[in-house]
C-alpha cells in the first residue's frame, strides 16, 4: 500500500489540484478568483503530463556516451507538449486578464454576481447604472487600473 | 494533389496575417484580403471534396515527417464534407456588410478580419488535423478567436466572452488530459495509429477514462446539454454576424471531433459487445436538450436569444445522432450539421438585417416586417420552414434519417420526441411568422423601413437557395458523400 503510495503520489496531487482549480472557476465568486482557478486547473494537467513521462533511472534525452536505449532517457514528448499546452495556456489567460481590465472599467467592480445582475437589469435601469460606473473607486486607488490609463 | 489537405488551411492563416497589414492601411481592405482568402479556401474545400469522393481519403505529412512520428492532415470525405460547410459560411459572413455583422463601423487597424480568419483557421485545422494534440492546439486557437469576437458586443458580450473562456478552457482542459491518459496508454498520438492499438486495452480503466474525459471536454465545446450554459449568452451578446459564425460552424467543431474521435479511435476497439460505452447518455442528454432548448427558445423576447437557445435545441439533434450510432443516425447528424449550419446563419443574418435597418431586437415589436421587407424575409421563411422540419427544406430530411435511425434500432421514445420536439420548434417560429406576416406594420420605425442593403439581402437569398437545393438533392448528398462516409465509421 505504501510502496504504491510512493510511487503515485503525484497523481494525488494532480487530482487534488484539478478538484481546486475546478472549484476555483465554479464556486468563487470573484472573477479573478475564477482566473486563478483556471490556472491551477492548466498546471495540474502539465504536472500529469510531466510526472508521466518520467521514470526511474532516466535522464534528459539527450543521445551521451551511454548509448540509445530508451530506457535510460525520459520520455521528451510530454515535455514538448506541455510547452506548447503552457505557450496556449498563457494566450488564454492574456485574454482573460484584457477582458477584465475592461469589465473592471465599466462596473468598478469583479464580482461575477454584481456583474450579472447589472447586465440582466440592464434593460429598466441603464441610466441609474452610468453614473455609478463613473464614481468607481476604479482610477484612484487601484494601482493596475492606474497603470493602464497612462 | 498530395498537398490538397492542408490547402483550404493555408489562405485562412495567411489572409489573417495579411488582413492585419491591410486594415492598417484601410479597414476595406482588411475585408477584401477575407474575402478573397476565404475564396480560396472554399475552392481548395471543393476541390478536395470532389476528389476525395471518388479516391478516398489523402494524407499529407507535415514538415515531410511521416507519420506516427509526424503530424498527419487527413482529408477524408467526413473532412472535406465539414472543411467545405465552414469554408463557404466563413466567405458569406465576410461579405456580409461589416457594420450590420459586428454592429460598429471599425476604425482602422482594428483586427475584425484578422479575428475572424483565425477562427475560421482554427475550425479548419480541426477538420483536417489527425493528430490528436494537433486537434486541441486548433481548438485553442478557435476558442481564444471567439473570446476576442464575442467581446466585440460590448459590455454584456465582454462578460458573455469572460464566462465562455472560463467554461471553454476547462472543456479544452478535460480533452487535453483525455489525450493524456491516451498517449500513456498508448505511447501514439495519430489517429490512425491509436486506433489500431487501441482494442487490445479496450477495458482498460484508463482508456475508459480517457473516453470519459475527451466526451466530456467535446461536450463542453459544442454545448452539448447540460453543458450548453455558456452558450446562450456568448450567441446573443455577441454581433449578429459572430453570432451566425459560431452558431453555424463553431459549435459543429466539437461536435466534429466526436464523431471522429469515438467511432475512428474508440470506434474499432467496441465494435463488438453493446458498442461504445458512452452513446446512452449521449441519447439521452441530447433529447434534454432538445426539449429544453426548445421550451427556453418559447419563452424568449429578444430575437438572437431565441436562436440561441434554438441552437442548444437543435445541438441535442447532433448529440442524438452520434449517440444513437446507427449509419442512418449519424447521416442523419452530419446532414444537421449542413443543414443547421445554412439555416441558423440565414437567421441570425435576417436578425442582423432587421437591427441594421430598424433597430429593434424585440419579437413583438415585428409586427408588419413581411410588407416592407419582402425578400429578407422570403429568405427568413425559408430557413423557419426548415427549421421547423417542413419538406423539401433541408432540415426536414436531416430529421427524417434521425427518426429512421431510432426506429432501426428500435428506440420508439427516441422517434416520438423528435417527431413531438418539431412541435415545439413551430411554436416559436410561428409566433414570428404571424407577426411578420399577417400583422400590419405598427410602429413608424418599421413602417419607414425599407429592405437592408444589397449584400445582406444576397447572402440571406443564397443560404435560402443552398436549404432548398440540399433538400431537393439530398437523396444524392446522401447516396455520393454521407453514406460511405457512415458505412465505413458504422457499417
Amino acid at each position: 500500500m505504501i510502496e504504491l503510495f510512493l510511487a503515485r503520489y503525484v497523481y494525488l496531487f494532480v487530482l487534488l489540484l484539478l478538484a481546486i482549480g475546478l472549484y476555483g472557476v465554479l464556486a468563487k465568486g470573484d472573477l479573478v478568483k475564477k482566473v486563478i482557478g483556471l490556472t491551477i486547473f492548466s498546471t495540474a494537467i502539465y504536472i500529469f503530463f510531466i510526472e508521466g513521462s518520467l521514470q526511474e533511472g532516466a535522464t534528459a534525452p539527450v543521445i551521451d556516451e551511454r548509448g540509445s536505449d530508451p530506457a535510460l532517457y525520459v520520455d521528451p514528448l510530454p515535455h514538448l507538449l506541455i510547452l506548447t499546452a503552457i505557450v496556449v495556456g498563457v494566450g488564454v489567460i492574456g485574454v482573460a486578464l484584457s477582458l477584465l481590465v475592461r469589465l473592471y472599467r465599466v462596473h468598478g467592480t469583479l464580482d461575477e454576481a454584481v456583474i450579472a445582475d447589472r447586465i440582466a437589469g440592464r434593460e429598466d435601469m441603464s441610466q441609474e447604472t452610468t453614473p455609478d460606473d463613473g464614481t468607481a473607486p476604479s482610477a484612484g486607488d487601484d494601482p493596475g487600473a492606474a497603470g493602464d490609463d497612462q | 494533389m498530395s498537398q490538397l489537405p492542408v490547402l483550404p488551411l493555408l489562405p485562412l492563416l495567411f489572409g489573417a496575417v495579411i488582413a492585419v497589414l491591410a486594415a492598417l492601411w484601410r479597414s476595406i481592405a482588411g475585408q477584401i484580403t477575407a474575402i478573397v482568402s476565404t475564396a480560396l479556401s472554399l475552392i481548395a474545400a471543393l476541390v478536395g471534396l470532389v476528389t476525395v469522393v471518388g479516391d478516398g481519403a489523402i494524407s499529407y505529412d507535415m514538415g515531410g515527417w511521416p507519420p506516427p512520428v509526424g503530424i498527419e492532415y487527413v482529408l477524408d470525405p467526413l473532412s472535406a464534407f465539414l472543411a467545405t460547410i465552414v469554408a463557404l459560411i466563413g466567405l458569406l459572413i465576410v461579405i456580409y456588410p461589416v457594420d450590420a455583422a459586428f454592429d460598429l463601423r471599425p476604425a482602422r487597424g482594428t483586427p475584425l478580419y484578422p479575428l475572424v480568419l483565425l477562427l475560421l483557421t482554427g475550425l479548419m485545422g480541426v477538420m483536417l488535423s489527425g493528430d490528436l494534440f494537433h486537434l486541441f492546439v486548433f481548438l485553442e486557437i478557435y476558442a481564444i478567436s471567439t473570446y476576442g469576437l464575442v467581446s466585440l458586443g460590448g459590455d454584456k458580450g465582454t462578460f458573455a466572452a469572460l464566462r465562455y473562456l472560463l467554461l471553454g478552457t476547462v472543456g479544452s482542459g478535460l480533452y487535453l488530459l483525455g489525450v493524456g491518459f491516451l498517449y500513456f496508454a498508448t505511447g501514439t498520438l495519430n489517429m490512425v495509429d491509436m486506433a489500431e492499438s487501441l482494442p487490445a486495452i479496450a477495458d482498460s480503466p484508463t482508456v475508459l477514462g480517457a473516453m470519459a474525459l475527451m466526451v466530456t471536454g467535446l461536450g463542453l465545446k459544442m454545448a452539448l446539454f447540460p453543458l450548453h450554459v455558456w452558450l446562450p449568452d456568448a450567441h446573443s451578446f455577441s454581433p449578429p454576424g459572430v453570432a451566425a459564425l459560431l452558431a453555424a460552424v463553431q459549435v459543429k467543431a466539437g461536435a466534429y471531433a466526436l464523431i471522429r474521435i469515438l467511432f475512428d479511435v474508440f470506434g474499432p476497439a467496441y465494435t463488438d459487445g453493446g458498442g461504445l460505452p458512452v452513446t446512452t447518455a449521449l441519447i439521452y442528454f441530447g433529447l434534454a436538450g432538445i426539449v429544453v432548448g426548445s421550451w427556453l427558445a418559447i419563452r424568449q423576447v429578444d430575437i438572437k436569444r431565441m436562436l440561441a437557445y434554438s441552437t442548444v435545441a437543435q445541438l441535442g439533434y447532433i448529440g442524438l445522432g452520434i449517440g444513437l450510432a446507427t449509419p442512418r443516425a449519424l447521416i442523419g447528424a452530419l446532414l444537421h450539421v449542413l443543414s443547421h449550419a445554412l439555416m441558423k446563419s440565414g437567421l441570425f443574418l435576417v436578425a442582423g438585417g432587421i437591427i441594421q435597418r430598424t433597430g429593434i431586437k424585440a419579437i413583438p415589436r415585428f409586427s408588419g416586417l413581411g410588407k416592407v421587407m419582402p425578400w429578407t424575409m422570403g429568405g427568413f421563411a425559408v430557413a423557419a420552414l426548415s427549421m421547423v422540419g417542413i419538406p423539401p427544406t433541408a432540415g426536414f430530411f436531416s430529421k427524417f434519417y434521425l427518426v429512421w435511425g431510432a426506429i432501426d434500432v428500435g428506440n420508439w421514445f427516441v422517434a416520438v420526441v423528435v417527431v413531438a420536439s418539431s412541435m415545439l420548434t413551430m411554436i416559436y417560429f410561428l409566433r414570428l411568422f404571424e407577426r411578420i406576416f399577417v400583422v400590419a406594420p405598427r410602429e413608424d420605425a418599421i413602417a419607414d423601413a425599407s429592405e437592408p442593403s444589397g449584400r445582406v439581402v444576397a447572402t440571406v437569398l443564397v443560404l435560402a437557395t443552398a436549404i432548398l437545393l440540399v433538400g431537393v438533392f439530398n437523396g444524392l448528398l446522401v447516396s455520393q458523400l454521407l453514406d460511405p462516409i457512415a458505412t465505413r465509421m458504422l457499417g
